[in-house]
């Protein structure tokens, strides 16, 4: 499904990135590096006005080939999915419940006393989840 | 056919809506030609009621209620007036709703009832027949009055009504509405205004009646059509018309949210057909879509239908960039009616995208960097469109909007340029030149409405593909407006991005200088949050430039980052490494001076670990010190280095008496290790560097009590440093130049090959002081790297110690009187024992050193063991041989002595030592620890490494404390002695005797019959001997007390019996007193004076020592000396009236006696002792003393009282003094030259008393009597 996923710190340094096609890791890093901009905005915006439970940003932009979707946790670390713009069959409710289930799976790295809050995410479990996202279509 | 009669005509009415916008209105004669009535008299009709009728129609506005529970609008109907004709009559099966008739009107003004019936109810029926063919129920007949025309025919007139009634009677049947009047439309009365308003309200009401009533049904026929969608030979383009015509229809009514639903829907539809196709469902009419692209020409957005566009779709001919183009063109047009220009900006992006994503699901074969082009034309076109319906103002707050179309322009033009060989340095080849002209090609000609425009986006692709220069400046142009824009919404990540890109076209341009300030600021940003893989990729871009720019420091700087960065293939980190490497091995022969690069260690390795041997980190001065470093290499290659060096800062540190190394950083937990803690790259720490906390104990100087504590940050200047202007760690050219400080002292390593990994490297050092390491510096042939802090900041310690020597008893108290072993302990310092060095003891007598026979050394710190001594001891030296011993180590040996127990009353001439210097009594002294009398045994050792003498002292405890008493009884004597041990020990004593030295006729009877007493500890002994003799007694006697003791559980051989010596003087004079009651009593009273009578007798010869009272007349025979007396009563007893002193000359015959009488008064009755009566000898000032006077001898007659105080100073002056100065000590060692302070006090006159035994008081312990008064009967009761 998604072709890249990251998990971004409040400080917007990667605590976890993986992209599918490996080749072109680096664009997809400079692809969600860059629509960290649009989620600062998109947070500056909710903090303003707005429901501040929604914890989904929707769209953060689209390029030719992909879009780019984004999710900001309560204590401000991002979710940012990269789905590939021929992948149409993708409703963004499909693309809520995967930022759900990363939540989820986040909220359980968190809570492993093993794991240092801030440190990049080496879990395995965390790292299934992440995979059985991005093999289904991959 | 021709249908107009003589009066009357019918018209029919389309309804049609006048756009607002200008340029919109020529739609109207392409659907609806406007016609009038052709006819005379009914043309004339019509014509005069026409521009009311148009004006007034549109006036009032309608509630439009509509179907399927959409809300209610009013609208404002206007209208089209058509002259009937059948063709216009809608056939069977034409859904067109523009063209639709609506309401068909038919105008008459007849008034006759003839004309009626003979051509306008004919007329009439036969319009009602075509409609009703036509199947069109929606008429009306107006009916015209004219007054004038009343008046004319005013013979034959029929009564009005009745032609309305026959008309309404002949059409209208059920429906009396269809039918209206009109009563004189071009007067102006009242009259005429309300047949208008009637008018008008019944023709708006039937018209909208007949529009819902037909687009309800168009709207029906349209799903219907679009449920057909699933059958062969269902066009989507036929559909897409159909539509069409709904939004055309509700754009007219100035519906334009109904409209743009109209178009989402085609949208959608078209877009899901799309989806399919990709999914395999294919439909046949897509075929048509899936043709080669020819024209890309891009979006037009600047007329509101594109007409052109249309037809293709309406002939099928479209492509897929046809209709995309066109749908958003119409809902462009729509969304600016709506005012929502920003959902333009919006869409168009989503739109380009989905565009190519499309065309690529299709399968449809485009030309290479076609849709490049069309793409940029269309972010152009959808900008300038924006641009045109907006103000500045607007813009720049909505930057954010079009920005992205920016971005994308520029991207695009960057890959056309790319594509075109418009980018690389050398310009375009051929192909890239035929390439050109493809493009060119397929962009058509310039569309009309832009042909005068100089800016448009037509014209500047032409030009930006015509030329490199033109390209450069079209590209950069872009770039900077969608950088500019980025900045100013604040998106500096994507700002940074289009910077990079920028760089990247400036070094394809062969600009690197102008590329690297760009990489320079995205790395900036990557560097700053910590994202890995673009930071190298743009590390990789940077190093590129400064290689091309030749900046070599900064090259190599930034080739050290990247061969130690992991995330670089090993073949591209191995490049960078050997870069290095050339550049290093590359020897500066050229004469120049030889120069290094310098660069951040970091960068090369990671000092990890340091770690002292020893682990205290302090070593004596000469031992080794290693210093272990261990770094972590980051190359990916085994480096050899040239040296490696640790700078390093000396502090010639005071390790006065304690070595000081409790302090500094000895927070560490492993001793000796110290660990360095890399902060990585995880921005996390970065910017804020952590605090670095100490703790501080303050304490007192004096007794090491702590005084306060506390935490201090010691790396404050970082912390507080302002935020903004910090530089980031890594940038190679930061602020501080990283230089190696110039140190004296380096510890250095050469040759060393540093591996991949952990490396562990060992330094050494040497002269005695602090060290605190500071730099790490590696070199590598011309480049250095420079570690320039190292932190925590490290300390080691080399310190120099002499030799000391310290002697220790082996067990506490050291006892005098017997054998004790003594610990003495050599520690080396710096000094090697080599063989033959000795140690002089000068011997002393008062504490011999016993001869051992087996007297080992230990020396430790080695394996070595025990060495044997060999001491010779001489007349006056103990020479003690030791045996080789390397320096810090220490030596220990024990050694037996022997202290004197010193006897008392004799005095030891001056000695001096055989160091010359002069040989002290041992003091004694009381302890105040103890109740044993302390003696301070002073040795004075010559070492080999000193040419001063070591003066050591011993503190030995005499046991015994001894007191001896004259007991007399009549004529005999007795000498008691009492020995008290009071040491912890018991004591087995033996041979306790009592010698007289001089008087051979005395005779000493002991009265003690044991031979051997056991003495526990802190008890006493009395020995008690009779005093005989024949002869006369001398005037003193000098007694010995000696008794051998040794502990009671032990045997000793060596030990030297305890001698006590005292002297016993013979009595000089006996006092005698009486009391004599006053005269006529028998017995003393209370309160009655009586008399003291004293009777001082002398009883020996002048004896020697005595001062003589000088006599006035030198012949006199009778040598005479001065004695005072004194009666004092200290307990109230007696109240001594009158003189109670005074002096006495006595002359120093036998029996010489002299007689006082003084006054006393006894104070109460009974047996009242005497008072007490002392006599003290007179010293006139000028005589000078024979005894020195001693405070301890006037208080206390011990043994221990006999040393006397000006040889007490002048041990304390030795003591001081004892490494020299001889001369000073001489000059008041005489006895005989009293210090000054002495000589003054001589000069008075002053008493002293006899010693014990010398005055014998007869009537010591004599009462007397004494009655109460007489009269002293009164007695005082008193009772409560």
């Amino acid at each position: 499904m998604a072709v890249c996923i990251a998990v971004i710190a409040k400080e917007n340094y990667p605590l976890y990135i993986r992209s599918v096609p490996t080749q072109n890791e680096l664009k997809f890093h400079y692809t969600v590096h860059t629509s960290l901009d649009v989620v600062e905005e998109k947070i500056s915006a909710v903090g303003k006005s707005g429901d501040q439970r929604e914890l989904y940003l929707g769209l953060l932009y689209p390029t030719e080939d992909y879009k780019v979707y984004g999710y900001v946790t309560n204590s401000k670390v991002k979710f940012v999915i990269v789905v590939d713009s021929s992948n149409t069959s993708l409703r963004d409710n499909e693309i809520r419940s995967m930022f759900r289930k990363l939540h989820n799976s986040f909220t359980d790295v968190m809570c492993n006393p093993f794991h240092n809050p801030g440190d990049p995410i080496q879990s395995k479990a965390f790292d299934g989840i992440v995979s059985g996202m991005m093999v289904q279509n991959a | 056919m021709h249908y107009s009669c003589y009066s009357c005509s019918h018209i029919t009415i389309l309804l049609l809506k006048v756009y607002p916008v200008k340029d919109i209105l020529f739609l109207l004669p392409k659907f609806v030609p406007l016609c009038f009535p052709s006819g005379a008299g009914d043309q004339a009709l019509f014509t005069s009621l026409y521009t009311t009728l148009a004006q007034q129609l549109p006036r009032e506005p309608m509630e439009w209620r509509r179907t399927y529970g959409r809300a209610p609008k009013m609208i404002h109907l206007e209208a089209n007036f058509v002259q009937f004709k059948e063709e216009l009559l809608p056939k069977e099966g034409n859904k067109a709703l523009l063209t639709f008739p609506f309401l068909h009107i038919y105008w008459t003004d007849c008034c006759d009832t003839e004309a009626y019936k003979g051509s306008v109810k004919e007329d009439m029926l036969r319009w009602q027949n075509s409609l009703r063919t036509h199947g069109s129920a929606d008429w009306v007949i107006i009916v015209v009055e004219n007054n004038e025309t009343k008046k004319k025919n005013k013979t034959n007139i029929l009564p009005r009504s009745s032609i309305i009634d026959k008309i309404r009677s002949d059409f209208c049947n059920k429906q009396n509405d269809r039918c209206v009047v009109l009563s004189e439309p071009l007067k102006d009365s009242s009259r005429s205004q309300e047949s208008w308003s009637a008018l008008l309200l019944k023709l708006r009401t039937l018209l909208l009646m007949s529009f819902t009533k037909n687009l309800g049904r168009f709207e029906d026929d349209m799903r219907t059509l679009r449920e057909k969608r699933t059958q062969p030979g269902w066009s989507f383009c036929d559909y897409f018309m159909v539509q069409e015509e709904l939004a055309f229809v509700f754009e007219m009514l100035q519906q334009f949210e109904d409209a743009l639903v109209q178009y989402d829907e085609l949208d959608a539809l078209f877009t899901q057909y799309v989806l399919n196709f990709g999914a395999g469902d294919t439909a046949n009419w897509l075929g048509s879509f899936c043709a080669p692209v020819r024209c890309w020409n891009g979006l037009l957005l600047r007329r509101p239908i594109d007409m052109e566009k249309r037809d293709l779709i309406q002939r099928g001919e479209a492509s897929l960039l046809d209709l995309r183009s066109y749908l958003f063109s119409r809902q462009c047009t729509l969304l600016i009616f709506l005012q929502r220009p920003w959902e333009v900006t919006q869409r168009a992006l989503e739109l380009l995208h989905n565009c190519v994503q499309e065309l690529r699901l299709l399968e449809v074969s485009v030309l290479e960097g076609a849709l490049d082009c069309w793409v940029f034309l269309s972010c152009l076109e959808v900008l300038h469109r924006i641009e045109g319906c907006c103000d500045q103002a607007q813009l720049a707050a909505n930057c954010s909007h079009t920005v992205g179309l920016w971005a994308y322009a520029t991207d695009k033009l960057k890959s056309l340029g790319e594509l075109c060989g418009l980018v690389s340095e050398k310009g375009p080849t051929s192909e890239d030149l035929n390439k050109t002209v493809d493009l060119l090609a397929g962009l058509g000609d310039e569309r009309p409405e832009t042909v005068n425009s100089l800016q448009s986006p037509y014209k500047k692709l032409k030009e930006a593909l015509s030329s490199v220069e033109a390209f450069e400046r079209h590209y950069l142009e872009l770039s900077h407006a969608a950088m500019e824009m980025y900045q100013a919404i604040s998106r500096m990540r994507s700002a940074r991005l289009v910077g990079k890109s920028l760089a990247e076209f400036y070094m394809r341009k062969g600009d690197p200088e102008r590329a690297e300030s760009f990489l320079q600021e995205a790395l900036k940003c990557y560097v700053s949050e910590g994202w890995s893989l673009p930071l190298t990729h743009t590390r990789k871009q940077i190093a590129q430039c400064q290689r091309l720019l030749n900046r070599t420091e900064d090259y190599l700087q930034t080739s050290a980052l990247l061969a130690g960065d992991e995330n670089l293939s090993s073949e591209e980190r191995e490049h960078f490494c050997q870069e290095i490497l050339n550049f290093a091995s590359k020897s500066g022969d050229q004469g120049e001076p030889y120069m290094y690069i310098t660069l951040s260690m970091g960068v090369f390795a990671h000092l990890t670990r340091l770690q002292f041997h020893p682990s205290t980190a302090s070593v004596h001065s000469g031992a080794d010190l290693q210093v272990e470093l261990v770094l972590r290499c980051l190359m990916p290659v085994s480096v050899h280095l040239q040296q490696l060096v640790a700078s390093i800062h000396f502090d010639i540190e005071q390790t006065s008496g304690t070595l000081g190394r409790s302090k500094g950083s000895q927070r560490l937990t492993n001793p000796g290790i110290v660990e360095f803690t890399q902060t990585t790259n995880s921005p996390s720490s970065n910017g804020t560097p952590a605090l670095e906390l100490d703790e501080i104990y303050d304490r007192s100087p004096t007794d090491n009590s702590l005084n306060s504590t506390g935490v201090i940050c010691k790396n404050t200047h970082l912390l507080i440093r302002r935020h903004n202007s910090s530089s980031p760690s890594e940038t190679p050219n930061g602020a501080s130049p990283l230089t190696m400080k110039e140190e004296a002292q380096m510890l250095k390593v050469h040759d060393v090959t540093l591996h991949p990994g952990i490396n562990s490297i060992k330094l050494k050092s040497v002269d005695p002081g602090t060290y605190t390491l500071r730099q790490l510096c590696v070199t590598l042939g011309q480049v250095q790297f420079i570690l320039p802090h190292v932190y925590p900041s490290v300390q080691y310690e080399v310190y120099s110690q002499e030799p000391q020597l310290t002697v220790e008893p082996l067990e506490e108290p050291l006892l005098a009187g017997l054998p004790q072993f003594v610990q003495f302990t050599l520690l080396t310092g710096h000094y090697t024992v080599k063989k033959g060095d000795a140690l002089q003891l000068s011997n002393s007598e008062s504490m011999p050193i016993l001869p051992s026979a087996t007297c080992s050394a230990r020396i430790c710190n080695t394996a070595g063991g025990e060495q044997v001594l060999s001491i010779q001891s001489s007349e006056k030296v103990t020479s003690i041989s030791l045996p080789p011993a390397a320096p810090y180590h220490s030596l220990m040996f024990q050694l037996q002595v022997l202290c004197l127990i010193p006897t008392g009353a004799e005095r030891p001439p001056n000695e001096r030592l055989t160091n010359g210097e002069v040989r002290h009594r041992p003091r004694s002294y009381s302890h105040p620890d103890t109740p044993m009398t302390a003696i301070d045994q002073r040795m004075s050792i010559d070492c080999p490494w000193s040419i001063y003498s070591t003066l050591l002292a011993l503190t030995f405890y005499i046991p015994f404390k001894t007191k001896h008493s004259l007991l007399s009884a009549g004529n005999r004597s007795y000498v008691q002695v009492c020995l008290q041990n009071v040491s912890d020990e018991d004591f087995k004593l033996e041979e306790v005797k009592l010698l007289e030295k001089e008087d051979s006729s005395l005779q000493l009877l002991c009265l003690n019959n044991k031979t051997q007493q056991t003495l526990c500890s802190k008890h006493s002994l009395f020995c008690l001997w009779e005093v005989r003799w024949s002869d006369e007694l001398p005037s003193s006697l000098h007694c010995l007390f000696s008794a051998h003791f040794s502990p009671l559980n032990h045997e000793l051989s060596g030990s030297k019996p305890f001698h006590y010596s005292f002297q016993l003087d013979r009595t000089l004079y006996s006092v005698r007193a009486e009391i004599l009651p006053p005269a006529g009593e028998s017995h003393c009273r209370c309160g009655l004076l009586c008399a003291l009578e004293v009777h001082i007798t002398r009883l020996t010869d002048a004896a020697e020592g005595e001062v003589i009272e000088e006599s006035k007349s030198e012949t006199e025979a009778p040598k005479t000396t001065k004695l005072m007396y004194e009666v004092a009563d200290s307990s109230s007893n007696w109240a001594v009236c009158g003189r109670s002193s005074g002096m006495v000359l006595m002359p120093l015959s036998p029996n010489a006696t002299h007689k006082v009488q003084i006054e006393v008064m006894p104070l109460f009755a009974g047996h009242l002792p005497f008072p007490r009566i002392q006599v003290l000898k007179y010293l006139p000032h000028s005589a000078a003393p024979n005894i020195q006077p001693d405070p301890d001898s006037c208080v206390e007659n011990d043994s221990l009282s006999l040393l006397d105080k000006s040889l007490d100073d002048q041990a304390d002056t030795a003591s001081i003094r004892s490494r020299g100065s001889v001369h000073s000590v001489g000059s008041s060692s005489d006895p005989a030259a009293p210090s000054s302070h002495q000589q003054r006090a001589l000069n008075m006159p002053r008493l002293e008393p006899f010693s014990p035994g010398q005055v014998f008081n007869h009537s010591l312990t004599q009462q007397v009597l004494v009655l109460p008064t007489s009269d002293d009967h009164i007695m005082e009761v008193n009772a409560t």
